[in-house]
C-alpha cells in the first residue's frame, strides 16, 4: 500500500501519534506549572508582608510597672494619681518641665498619661520578634527564649495598629508611625495630578485627534512610547538637576516673601510632585489615547454633520465620552506614582522628619520611602515595621484603584441612562 | 447680491480660539519632546563636568575595574557586571515563565481561568518595586541561604535581587507575549491543523515563530525594565561596588549606586555628585537604545500581519 511506503505501518503510526500526545500532555503540565508558580509567587509576597505584620514580641522595660505601684503590671491598670505621681517622681527635670510647659499634667487626659508614662519611665526595648507562622507553630521555642531570658514580656502584636496609622516616626520601633509618611504622598500625588493631568489630556487630544499623519507627528508618538520606558531613576536624576538644583529658588518658596526661610533647599513637596508628572506624563497620555480611540468615529462625523467646528465636536462630544476611561487611566497612573521610590530618593526626600508637611514647598518622606529606610535597616524589629507600612501602602492603592472602578460604573451608568 | 461672508447666517465664522487651542494643545505634545531633551541635556552636560575632573577619564571608566572615588578609581565595569548579573538572572527566570503564561492564557486557558489569571496579573503588576525589594530581602534571600548554605550565600546577593526581579517582569512578559501570540491571525492555526499538526505543534512551529517579532521585542523591553529597576537591588544586592562572576556574593549595580550616593548628602559639583550623571547617562543610552530596538522590531511585526 502506498500510504504504508509514506508514513509506516498501521502500528507504527499509531505509536507516532501516542508520541506525539503524550509530547502535548507534557508541555500543557509545563504550562499550567508556570501558571501556578506565578500564582504562588504573589501568595508568597503577601503571605510574607502579612507575616512580618503580626506576631509575638519579646520586651525588655526598663522600669517594670509593678516597681512603680506594688501589685499592678500594666500602666494602663494605674489610677489617675497613679500616673501623676509616677510622672513627678521619675521623669528627669528636664524633660518634667518640657511635657509642663507642652500642656500641663492635670489638663491631659488618662490616655495621654499613660503613654507619656510608657515613653519615659517604662521605656520598653524590643529584645526579639517572631513572624505570624512562627507565633503559630514554633510556640516551643518561644517559650524556651523567655525561659532563657528573665525579665522579658510577651505579648502579641499587631504592628499596623490606629496609633502606628496616627503617630509620626520615632527611633523606638514600638512608637513608629506613618503619619508624616502618609501625609507626603498624599501631597505629592496631588501636585503630580495638578501638573500631569491637563497637559498629558491635552497631549493625548492633540495626538489622536489633530495630528496628521507626518514625520513630526511619528517621532512625538514614538518619543512618547520611549519615555514611558525610561527608568524611573533617570526621572529622579532631571529632577535633582532642573528642580532641585536650578529652580532651586522656585521650589524652595524663596521667591514669596511670605513663606519663612525653609532648610529644604529645593527638595521639597514641590520638586518631588513635579518630578513624578515628569514620569507618569508619558503613561497619562498613552492611557488617554486609548479613551479616545475607543469613541466611535460616528460621533464625530455627527458632529460635524449638524456644523460643529473641530474644538466642539471634542469638548462636547469625545470628552464626555471618554471621560470615564481617561480618569480610570489617569488614577492607574497615579497609583504608579504612589509607589515610586528610587526618583524621590534621588532628589533627596527627608528620612527623618516628624513635622507634618504644611505647604508644597515643606519636607516631606513618603510611604514608599519609609519602608525603604526601614527595610534597609538591620534591626529585626523595623522589618515589622516596614511590613505594616506596606501593607498601609498597599490599602491605599487598593483604594485608589476601587475608587477608579466604582467612579467609571457610575458615570457609564450615568451616560446610558442619558442616551 | 453677494453678503460679506462674516455677516452670512451660514457663513464660515471666524474663529481665533480654535488655532489657539490646537497650537496650546501642540505645544503639550511637545512638551514631550522637551523631556527627552532635558534628560539628554542634563545627563551630558554633568557627565562632562564628571570627565572634566582630572582624577577621571573616558578610557579608565569604560574599562577599569575597580570603582573606589575615595581613591579616584572610577572603572564602571564591576556595577555594569552587577547589573547584568542581576538582568541574567532575571531573565532566565522571567522569561521561560512569562512565556509560558502567556501560552497558556493565549491557547488553552478556559474563559474561567483567563477571568482568574488576568486580574492576578494586573495585580502582580500593580504592587510597587519596593514591596518587591522587601520580599527579596526577607523571603528570597533567607530561601536562598537555606538552600545552598549561609557560608556560601552573602546576606546582600545579586541572586535573590536577579530572581525577584524575574518575578516583577514577569507579569508585563506574559501580558504583552500574549498580545503578540493572539494576533497571529487565525487562519496559520487553522492550516496548521488542517496538515494534522496537534495544538502543541501549532503552537510552537506555527503560531510562536510566526510571534517572534512580538515576542522579541517583549523581551527587550522586560530587559531594558529589569537593567533600569532600581529598589530591588537597592535593598537585596548590596552596597559596594564588587567585581565577581558569583550570583551569591553581594555587587552593587549602577541603578543601586545611584540611589545610595544621592541618598546620603552629596554636595553639588562635587566628583562623586557628577559621577552619579555619568552612571545615569550609561543607564539611559542602554535602555533608550533597547526600547528603540524593542519599538522598531514590533513595528515590522506589525507591518506583516495588518
Amino acid at each position: 500500500m502506498q500510504s504504508e511506503i509514506l508514513f509506516g505501518t498501521d502500528e507504527q503510526m499509531t505509536s507516532l501519534m501516542q508520541k506525539r500526545k503524550a509530547g502535548g500532555v507534557v508541555w500543557k503540565v509545563v504550562f499550567l506549572f508556570a501558571t501556578s508558580l506565578a500564582i504562588l509567587f504573589l501568595l508568597l509576597l503577601l503571605v510574607s508582608v502579612i507575616d512580618s505584620t503580626f506576631g509575638y514580641v519579646a520586651v525588655r522595660n526598663e522600669v517594670e510597672p509593678s516597681q512603680l505601684v506594688a501589685g499592678k503590671d500594666e500602666v494602663s491598670e494605674f489610677s489617675r494619681a497613679e500616673l501623676e505621681t509616677v510622672l513627678q517622681e521619675h521623669l528627669s527635670s528636664g524633660i518634667l518641665r518640657r511635657v509642663i510647659h507642652e500642656k500641663p499634667l492635670e489638663e491631659r487626659s488618662d490616655k495621654d498619661l499613660v503613654s507619656l508614662a510608657e515613653q519615659y519611665v517604662i521605656k520598653p526595648s524590643v529584645v526579639q520578634t517572631w513572624g505570624l507562622g512562627d507565633s503559630l507553630l514554633e510556640t516551643a521555642s518561644i517559650k524556651e527564649f523567655m525561659a532563657a531570658n528573665e525579665g522579658l514580656h510577651l505579648t502579641f502584636r499587631s504592628w499596623i495598629n490606629w496609633s502606628f496609622l496616627t503617630s509620626d516616626q520615632s527611633a523606638n520601633p514600638l512608637n513608629a508611625g506613618v503619619r508624616t509618611a502618609f501625609l507626603g504622598s498624599l501631597w505629592i500625588i496631588m501636585i503630580t495630578f495638578v501638573f500631569a493631568f491637563p497637559i498629558g489630556v491635552g497631549a493625548a487630544i492633540y495626538l489622536e485627534e489633530y495630528a496628521v499623519d507626518n514625520k513630526l507627528n511619528r517621532m512625538l508618538q514614538l518619543n512618547i512610547f520611549n519615555l514611558s520606558a525610561v527608568p524611573s531613576i533617570i526621572y529622579g536624576l532631571l529632577g535633582l538637576a532642573v528642580f532641585v538644583r536650578s529652580m532651586e529658588h522656585f521650589t524652595s518658596g524663596a521667591f514669596l516673601s511670605s513663606v519663612a526661610d525653609t532648610t529644604a533647599n529645593g527638595r521639597t513637596i514641590l520638586s518631588g510632585g513635579l518630578t513624578l508628572a515628569l514620569l507618569v506624563l508619558p503613561i497619562i497620555i498613552i492611557n488617554t489615547q486609548e479613551a479616545l480611540k475607543a469613541v466611535p468615529d460616528s460621533l464625530r462625523m455627527s458632529s460635524y454633520g449638524i456644523g460643529a467646528t473641530k474644538w466642539q465636536t471634542i469638548a462636547s462630544h469625545v470628552l464626555p465620552a471618554s471621560i470615564d476611561r481617561i480618569l480610570t487611566g489617569t488614577i492607574l497612573a497615579l497609583s504608579r506614582a504612589l509607589g515610586e521610590t528610587a526618583p524621590l530618593v534621588v532628589i533627596g526626600a527627608s528620612t527623618f522628619i516628624s513635622v507634618d508637611p504644611s505647604s508644597v514647598f515643606s519636607k516631606f518622606t513618603t510611604l514608599p520611602i519609609q519602608i525603604y529606610q526601614w527595610s534597609a535597616r538591620p534591626q529585626g524589629a523595623y522589618r515589622n515595621v516596614a511590613g505594616a507600612a506596606i501593607i498601609t501602602l498597599l490599602l491605599l492603592l487598593m483604594a485608589m484603584n476601587s475608587f477608579a472602578i466604582i467612579m467609571r460604573d457610575k458615570i457609564s451608568k450615568k451616560k446610558r441612562m442619558e442616551s | 447680491m453677494i453678503q460679506h461672508v462674516g455677516n452670512h447666517p451660514f457663513g464660515k465664522k471666524h474663529r481665533p480660539h480654535e488655532v489657539v487651542i490646537e497650537t496650546l494643545l501642540f505645544l503639550f505634545a511637545l512638551f514631550s519632546i522637551l523631556i527627552t531633551v532635558g534628560i539628554a541635556f542634563i545627563l551630558v552636560r554633568e557627565s562632562f563636568l564628571f570627565f572634566a575632573d582630572p582624577d577621571v577619564d573616558l578610557l579608565g571608566f569604560l574599562t577599569g575595574k575597580v570603582w573606589q572615588p575615595m581613591i579616584g578609581l572610577f572603572g564602571f565595569l564591576p556595577l555594569l557586571n552587577a547589573t547584568l548579573t542581576t538582568s541574567l538572572i532575571a531573565m532566565l527566570l522571567g522569561i521561560p515563565l512569562g512565556l509560558f503564561v502567556a501560552i497558556y492564557l493565549a491557547e488553552y486557558a478556559s474563559d474561567r481561568v483567563r477571568g482568574f489569571l488576568k486580574p492576578t496579573l494586573e495585580v502582580l503588576a500593580g504592587i510597587p518595586t519596593i514591596v518587591y525589594g522587601y520580599f527579596a530581602l526577607t523571603f528570597m534571600t533567607p530561601l536562598l541561604r537555606s538552600l545552598f548554605g549561609e557560608s556560601r550565600v552573602d546576606i546582600y546577593n545579586t541572586a535573590s535581587a536577579g530572581l525577584v526581579i524575574g518575578i516583577l517582569v514577569l507579569p508585563m512578559i506574559a501580558t504583552m507575549a500574549e498580545d503578540a501570540i493572539t494576533s497571529v491571525p487565525k487562519d496559520l492555526r487553522l492550516a496548521a491543523y488542517a496538515l494534522g499538526g496537534t495544538s502543541i505543534e501549532t503552537t510552537f512551529k506555527v503560531v510562536i515563530p510566526a510571534a517572534l517579532s512580538g515576542l522579541s521585542a517583549t523581551f527587550l523591553l522586560a530587559l531594558s525594565r529589569a537593567i533600569g529597576e532600581t529598589m530591588v537591588v537597592a535593598l537585596a544586592a548590596g552596597a559596594g561596588p564588587n567585581l565577581t562572576a558569583n550570583p551569591f556574593k553581594a555587587a552593587e549595580t549602577i541603578t543601586g549606586y545611584i540611589v545610595r550616593i544621592s541618598g546620603g548628602d552629596v554636595s553639588y559639583n562635587s566628583v562623586d555628585y557628577n559621577s552619579i550623571f555619568a552612571l545615569g547617562l550609561v543607564l539611559f543610552v542602554i535602555t533608550f537604545t533597547l526600547n528603540l530596538v524593542s519599538r522598531k522590531i514590533s513595528g515590522l511585526f506589525h507591518q506583516e500581519y495588518d
